[in-house]
């Protein structure tokens, strides 16, 4: 089943910002969860999570599916994800293209696939049943990496593409990490972007990182800096109605500060539908 | 070849296994580095904001060191982070013999923590009490309560670390306790029980017919006091918002 398109600006729901989402009105379109952290018994967790949902869309974004493990995804998540869906009727549901666990250990990581035939097999295996479990179509987001391996036969962006292709998923674009995968790997993002069905993506992060040792890590607790908005911009010019969202995970700041950045993301929006 | 390249990377993560990291290109290490940082800090920070108190109790550098040695002797197994922090009771437990109530703190929150996430319940309220056949009723205990035992008097040291008052810190000491853990609202809470009262309140956690704690008390006590600490118990339990609204009579 084809994913509606939604088109509009939101944030992460972070611990810090609970109060204000619960007694303010605050102005975005939509708000984005960690499913995990929902998917539990009950208290007060799931009732933040009901009185959002009176207020808000919420799209339901997961770290856990591991959809890439060869040893297929883990049945008990996938039952307690089906019945946060349920409740929640989210706006998405969204994993990323990594894998997290081998029998008998969960990393708790978004790990590097090497975009090989086998992983491709693996990878549509386990998300078309995750699709038939939930009952509905997912966004598989792309993730940063900080190792490639000799072994891919194939792009990123070509997996993600015929990963959509085979099953159907729609595309979460988090352009930081595109930016920071491009400088630790030494692709063009321009190509990458170029690359992926674009009419298939319907949410976009935006998100700062950090400089490390050699390598940029994907530590989403800065602003959205100068090049992600950049690239942002250029695949705002080639994506249709998309949800937009400022994702910040760490060093989370006043929930001023995020709406700032939303408001920016605004406007780079509205001076490319201009243009 | 998907698979094996799965386990090596899991080997490398949890125990940097040379072999391992030869299966990478030489220029992966950074790489490598990177995703083992990423691991132990995630599984470091869900020690660390699941177990506040036993952290104040050890010391930031204890704490560490043992949050460390736990994540090295048992990787996690499952796709929750909470069922990781489950197993860390035991491990501080088994690391500091000497420091008992570093464990039991441990053990707490724990259980505080799972109280926190528990099933929801409607409470009994005190108009309840009017509609029940007291004859017949089976009374039960919110799904989030249980017992636990305790060797220590960890949990006034628990209380004590969580007021940051100026009072000083009770000195620890070996004082066995049976605890009542339960969620009220959205709040985790948990009181001492005297043996009499623990042993009903086990047999609230399955469901018990009002009339056998009734027996029992009498039995004990004789039949004046005996209902009355059925009266005063009933009371605290409503009042507390331990028993569940659907008892049956």
């Amino acid at each position: 089943m084809p994913i509606p398109t939604f088109s509009g600006f939101g944030l992460g729901l972070r611990k810090p910002h609970y109060a204000d989402f619960l007694e303010t009105d605050v102005p975005v379109d939509f708000v984005e969860v960690i499913s995990e952290n929902f998917m539990v018994a009950g208290g007060r967790p799931r009732h933040i999570l009901r009185k959002v949902r009176e207020r808000h869309p919420v799209a339901l974004h997961g770290v856990s599916l591991s959809v890439g493990s060869a040893h297929g995804i883990d049945a008990d998540y996938l039952v307690r994800l089906r019945a946060l869906v349920d409740e929640v009727e989210p706006l998405f549901v969204s994993d990323h293209l990594s894998w997290s666990r081998v029998p008998g250990f969960n990393s708790h990581n978004l790990l590097p696939l090497p975009y090989t035939a086998e992983a491709l097999e693996v990878v549509c295996a386990n998300l078309g049943r995750a699709q038939d479990a939930l009952g509905r179509t997912m966004l598989i987001e792309n993730p940063s990496s900080y190792l490639a391996f000799a072994e891919s036969e194939m792009t990123e962006w070509e997996f993600l593409k015929a990963v959509s292709d085979r099953t159907g998923c729609g595309l979460l674009l988090d352009v930081n990490n595109i930016h920071v995968s491009a400088v630790n790997h030494g692709f063009d993002p321009a190509a990458y972007v170029a690359g992926l069905p674009l009419d298939r993506v319907r949410q976009i992060h935006l998100a700062g990182h950090s400089q490390g040792e050699t390598l940029l890590i994907d530590t989403h607790d800065k602003p959205v800096p100068p090049p992600v908005w950049a690239l942002f911009a250029h695949v705002m010019d080639r994506v249709g109605p998309v949800a937009v969202m400022i994702e910040r995970d760490d060093d989370i700041p006043p929930l001023g500060d995020l709406l700032e950045e939303l408001e920016m993301a605004r406007t780079v929006t509205s001076r490319r539908l201009a243009a | 070849m998907l698979g094996a390249l799965q386990t090596d990377f899991s080997d490398w993560l949890t125990c940097e296994s040379d072999d391992a990291a030869a299966r990478f290109a030489p220029d992966a290490q950074a790489g490598l580095a990177v995703y083992q940082n990423n691991y132990r800090a995630a599984l470091m920070a869900c020690l660390e904001e699941s177990f506040p108190r036993t952290a104040q109790w050890l010391g930031a550098a204890d704490f560490h060191a043992s949050a460390a040695r736990a994540i090295d002797a048992a990787p996690p197994d499952s796709w929750s982070l909470d069922h990781y922090a489950a197993t860390f009771p035991r491990s501080v437990a088994g690391q500091w013999p000497g420091n008992a109530v570093a464990g039991d703190l441990a053990t707490l929150e724990l259980a505080l923590s799972e109280a926190f996430v528990g099933p929801d319940a409607v409470p009994m309220d005190a108009d309840a009490l009017g509609r029940i056949d007291w004859d017949r009723a089976t009374l039960r205990a919110v799904p989030t309560a249980r017992l636990l035992t305790l060797q220590t008097n960890a949990p006034a040291i628990w209380s004590a670390l969580v007021s940051d008052a100026d009072d000083p810190m009770p000195e620890p000491k070996a004082q066995p306790a049976i605890i009542l853990i339960w969620r009220q609202e959205h709040v985790a809470c948990f009181r001492s029980l005297d043996p009499e009262e623990a042993e009903i309140v086990a047999l609230l956690i399955d469901g018990v017919r009002f009339a056998e704690i009734w027996k029992r008390l009498v039995l004990a006590h004789g039949e004046g006091p005996g209902i009355q600490t059925a009266g005063q118990w009933l009371g605290r339990w409503i009042a507390d918002g331990l028993l569940h609204q659907r008892a049956r009579g």
